[in-house]
């Protein structure tokens, strides 16, 4: 034991700032929030245990949790194929090969890099303004645009389309994918007489499944959890009529605006289960449509 | 069936000429086999005529029908490929109807011909497996079997064998000759391996750098080669090559002797076939040399002999021979089974 310890003794001591790091600032959390949800906690009083009132009121009381439920997977489930289906094509596109991809690829991807951040939301919600650079480019050509923003008809929208802009991450991992395909299975299919549209389904999207599963998985989980975007347009409040009350903005807002820290980390553990169930749903699917060519039987 | 005539085609990629105004008549259900080193533009070849690669010139006609702006799905030919380029994601049966059903033909036509293919090629149990639970010949099979079942007017093989072993190329080589027999559909099959053209082929088209050399039955290319390339590409082990000068009518091959020859002044070359390199016999050209190398295959043995020059010859003797390294051996070659060639390594007519 002694010698075991003595001769791993250096490898402990580099792993040593990582899993401080880990216990105190990823593990302790978590714990305390598991902990926190079953209580009632203000910040400024001790938290005081409520046992699962919390998780009571949520599924039978809170008309915002549903809406924010509601608002979610809307945006998830329409964000979330767009993208998919935006980032296919462009990387289709460029997969075709053209000149000076390498340019073309860091232009895609640009908006990825900076999607997340808060200037890009600022720029979304300048360009979407009734009177933004939109509507004015609508007027061009005689189309009165609505109050983007402020219509709870048509703010959601704004948010997918900046979603659907961010497709550079996805793309270009189709694009890897893309390359995988050997060439001469197309030739093939050529000569097997399949036409593109029976090429793309039967040979491209089957032999790039594994890869259509992967981006589907990491972009679900991505958008179950987007937050910035919605939180810089509605001004943080989910406004217009919360209609981009998104689940993690209404979450922000009973944590911080309302300190009703207890309701808050019970809403991140119901949302950390929505996001296993799904992703789970996604594995237990895959194995009827996924092909991966390595694996035997 | 249907023939298919090349004129003049060429290819460029960009300013770089690939292949050099090719002609060619395929006759209808004949067995062409394209032969040539790699490099020669043979596949390129293969792949114009299937329409996966433009032309840059020329006219490519399958039957009477041109078919250079004919896409590839339209051609009515089938295409092994060397990678066999199997759908992966799709059971055997799946790969072998594909095709079929892009046809819209109707069901019990496309069982029909799965079946039938089947039975041929002897594949019934596999049909509900994925590629990737094939061993190599399977794959083959199954291959060949998505070829066959377009019934086609043509069928175009590119390297099929050349992922195979030793033991099973030979074995498909026998399948793939039955298959032609039975079938009798024109088939155009592209390979590397002078081997598999020699036993294959109705007729061998040479091809190197992008140009025909000769186009002629197996026999042909091995008794008349036109040039010093298919002499020295057709045969195994190679021909003897023996360089010389021609002075007024004569040529001296050093240590063999001179030989009168009808050519004009200027280098020329003779080759000889190692199986008419006689040990001990009698010939117009002789020598003496000493055997450096003896390789043993059972039937026969090839003799390396290192004449005083340096020069060696390859000579093929009775496996029961008893030469051994070190040994002194006179050898002949005998007139009538010279090749001579040209400064330009064109043959030139048998020296009479």
């Amino acid at each position: 034991m002694h010698k075991f310890i003595r001769r791993n003794i250096a490898g402990y001591a580099f792993l040593l700032p990582w899993l401080v790091g880990f216990l105190l600032l990823a593990i302790g959390p978590i714990l305390a929030s598991l902990y926190l949800s079953f209580t009632k906690y203000n910040v400024i009083n001790p938290p005081r245990w409520i046992g699962l009132d919390n998780y009571v009121f949520m599924f039978t009381m809170d008309d915002r949790f549903r809406k924010a439920l509601s608002v979610t997977f809307t945006f998830v489930a329409i964000s979330v194929p767009a993208k998919l289906c935006f980032a296919l094509a462009v990387a289709m596109v460029l997969d075709k090969g053209i000149r000076a991809i390498g340019l073309y690829r860091a232009l895609f991807y640009l908006p990825s890099i900076l999607g997340g951040s808060i200037a890009v939301a600022i720029l979304w919600r300048q360009l979407f303004n009734y009177d933004g650079v939109i509507n004015a480019l609508l007027r061009t050509v005689g189309i009165e645009g609505p109050y983007w923003l402020a219509d709870p008809n048509y703010s959601l929208w704004t948010l997918v389309v900046l979603a659907v802009w961010q497709f550079g991450s996805p793309m270009l991992i189709f694009l890897a994918g893309l390359r995988a395909i050997p060439q001469d299975l197309y030739e093939a299919a050529e000569i097997d007489a399949a036409g593109p549209v029976r090429t793309f389904f039967a040979i491209t999207v089957p032999l790039l499944a594994p890869v259509i599963f992967f981006n589907l998985v990491l972009q679900m989980i991505e958008a179950f959890k987007s937050f910035s975007g919605a939180f810089i347009i509605s001004g943080g409040t989910g406004a217009p009529l919360d209609s981009l009350l998104f689940y993690t903005v209404y979450l922000f807002n009973e944590a911080f605006s309302f300190l009703r820290m207890g309701y808050a980390s019970a809403l991140a553990w119901v949302l950390l289960i929505i996001i296993a169930a799904f992703t789970a749903i996604a594995f237990w699917t895959s194995k009827y449509w996924v092909h991966y060519e390595s694996q035997r039987g | 069936m249907a023939g298919v005539t090349l004129s003049e085609v060429r290819k460029a990629y960009g300013g770089l000429e690939v292949i050099h105004g090719v002609d060619l008549e395929v006759t209808p259900g004949e067995f062409l086999v394209l032969v040539g080193p790699s490099g020669c533009g043979k596949s390129t070849l293969l792949r114009m005529i299937a329409g996966l690669e433009e032309i840059t010139d020329g006219t490519i006609a399958i039957g009477d029908r041109i078919v250079n702006d004919v896409p590839a799905s339209q051609r009515i030919l089938s295409m092994v490929f060397q990678s066999y380029a199997l759908y992966p994601h799709m059971s055997v049966r799946k790969n072998l109807a594909f095709g079929l059903t892009n046809l819209r033909m109707p069901r019990p036509e496309i069982e029909r011909r799965v079946a039938e293919a089947a039975r041929i090629l002897q594949i019934g149990e596999l049909m509900e497996r994925k590629p990737r639970q094939l061993s190599g010949g399977q794959k083959q099979r199954v291959a060949i079997g998505r070829a066959i079942v377009r019934e086609p007017q043509l069928f175009l093989f590119d390297e099929p064998l050349s992922n195979l072993d030793a033991e099973l190329r030979v074995q498909m080589r026998v399948e793939l000759a039955n298959l032609y027999n039975r079938l009798g559909t024109t088939m155009i099959y592209v390979t590397h391996d002078q081997v598999e053209a020699m036993t294959m082929a109705t007729r061998i088209a040479v091809l190197s750098k992008g140009n025909v050399e000769q186009v002629g039955t197996p026999y042909e290319l091995y008794n008349f080669p036109r040039n010093r390339f298919v002499a020295t590409f057709i045969g195994s082990p190679k021909m003897n090559m023996i360089d010389a000068v021609a002075t007024s009518g004569t040529a001296a091959f050093d240590d063999l002797g001179a030989l009168p020859i009808a050519a004009a002044d200027g280098p020329v070359s003779i080759g000889v076939r190692p199986e008419q390199v006689a040990i001990g016999g009698e010939g117009e050209l002789t020598a003496e040399g000493t055997v450096s190398l003896v390789e043993y295959l059972g039937s026969e043995i090839f003799v390396h002999v290192r004449l005083a020059s340096g020069r060696t010859l390859l000579a093929k003797a009775d496996g029961k021979a008893p030469h051994k390294l070190g040994d002194r051996l006179p050898v002949a070659i005998r007139r009538e089974n010279l090749h001579l060639f040209d400064a330009a390594g064109l043959a030139l007519p048998r020296a009479a």
